[in-house]
């Protein structure tokens, strides 16, 4: 797709002998930056530095990091494989996202080095304004095809990593745990979106008639806040509780998310609400007749 | 009885009344085993009435007002009902659907309709076992 664009792009500004002049240029060109690699190297490493870029990576990490994009960058200008440039970026995104890197980071740097490269090519074919053109004209659609690899490649692994992450939180999000006999606990923890709140409902409903619950303890001190959606689902959720023959309590309610719920007018004048896990513990135990003492003597420590 | 014995059947056991529901009733239906389950009541004096219901899949507006008023029902006649066996994703279409049981009883299964039953109507039934002389 990138190859059908940049030959388009040739072919409309000199129609027959373009296709030569790539082929004959192209590798002109990638002799010279072989050839200046090291000052050409050293100027962009200075330039990233003077834009503040990449102050995550320590300075020896950084110089590893340029060689190594460098190479890859004219190897790319020389073969035209976009496949093992965006392997590249892949590994190199895999890398440096743990690090705290950002995407105007990564797009910064690419065009960075584009530019120096750029300024070098201006350099050398300065007496020849017409070579020059020509140069350019089979430079900057494979820089601008590096810039556009590098950064979609960048972006698709932040994507990635997010998915995997949300995956992960997804499945560990919503555990049922039987902690008495017909004593349910369901703590929740972080941010209950309607989707989460639809598969709670589903596990707790399917929890209760697995284990034969009578009492369920919901805690959500670890929930930041609840909205007008998530508040009823969670009405509904206790209403179909009941219909199962089990009761609910739901501890740990936030001071905002109690002014929220107040608030957004959310009937819970059904619900059986107690201020923390321990109490809420307590009041369930003392429906299920459960008594729970201490022996004499036992020290807590 | 006329309704068929396949979709409704009707236990007595002791004094109390097992109602167990096999397949999805129709309207007609659900007043055909109303009609039957009051007639029931008085017939064997019970004092409770379990529905189960745990063999449907799917329980509509008009089945759930039935059931509420077979209760309100089986309460005039003198007997407590309580509807047991209602599955995860029946009860949480019943609430979002907002028809919920009203203030009939529910509980898990069978075994906890009868334990419940038990300690609502086990209390007066011992208070008249008092009153009789066990000898006579």
């Amino acid at each position: 797709m990138h190859m059908d664009e940049s030959e388009v792009h040739v072919m409309r500004d000199v129609p027959d002998p373009s296709r030569q002049d790539k082929d004959q240029l192209l590798p002109q060109l990638v002799a010279h930056l072989r050839e200046h690699r090291t000052k050409l190297r050293q100027e962009w490493a200075s330039r990233i530095q003077d834009t503040h870029l990449l102050e995550a990576m320590t300075p020896q990490e950084m110089a590893a990091e340029a060689t190594s994009v460098y190479d890859n960058y004219v190897e790319v200008l020389e073969t035209g494989s976009v496949e093992a440039l965006q392997h590249y970026a892949r590994d190199l995104s895999e890398r440096i996202i743990p690090r705290g890197v950002e995407t105007h980071e990564v797009i910064g740097i690419v065009l960075l080095l584009r530019d120096v490269l750029a300024r070098s090519l201006f350099e050398k074919y300065q007496r020849d304004f017409a070579l020059l053109n020509r140069v350019l004209d089979a430079y900057e659609p494979a820089a601008n095809r590096i810039a556009n690899t590098v950064a979609v490649s960048f972006v698709d692994e932040r994507e990635r990593v997010i998915r995997q992450q949300q995956d992960a939180i997804r499945e560990l999000s919503t555990p049922v745990l039987p902690v008495r006999e017909r004593l349910l606990i369901l703590p929740i923890i972080g941010v209950l979106d309607s989707e989460r709140a639809r598969q709670l409902t589903e596990q707790l409903l399917s929890g209760i008639r697995t284990h034969r619950a009578k009492v369920v303890v919901i805690d959500i001190t670890g929930a930041p806040d609840v909205d007008t959606t998530v508040a009823n689902h969670l009405v509904q959720t206790v209403d179909a509780s009941r219909l199962m023959g089990a009761s609910v309590i739901i501890t740990g309610l936030s001071p905002k998310i109690a002014q929220t719920l107040v608030t957004i007018g959310v009937d819970l004048s059904k619900m059986n609400t107690i201020g923390d896990l321990q109490g809420g513990l307590e009041e369930a135990e003392r429906l299920l007749g459960y008594t729970v003492t201490r022996e004499a003597g036992a020290t807590s420590s | 009885m006329t309704s068929g014995a396949a979709l409704v059947s009707i236990l007595r056991q002791g004094s109390y009344l097992v109602a167990s529901v096999h397949t999805a009733l129709d309207d007609s239906e659900m007043i055909r085993f109303q009609n039957d389950l009051i007639a029931q009541i008085g017939k064997h004096r019970s004092r409770g009435v379990i529905i189960d219901v745990a063999a449907l899949d799917v329980l509509d507006s008009f089945g759930s007002k039935t059931l509420r008023n077979i209760a309100e029902m089986a309460r005039l006649r003198g007997a407590v009902t309580v509807i047991v066996g209602i599955q995860p994703d029946v009860a949480f279409a019943m609430v979002q659907l907002g028809m919920g049981t009203g203030n009939v009883p529910t509980a898990l299964d069978l075994e906890e309709g009868l334990v419940f039953l038990n300690s609502r109507v086990g209390h007066t039934e011992s208070a008249a076992a008092l009153q009789r002389d066990p000898y006579s």
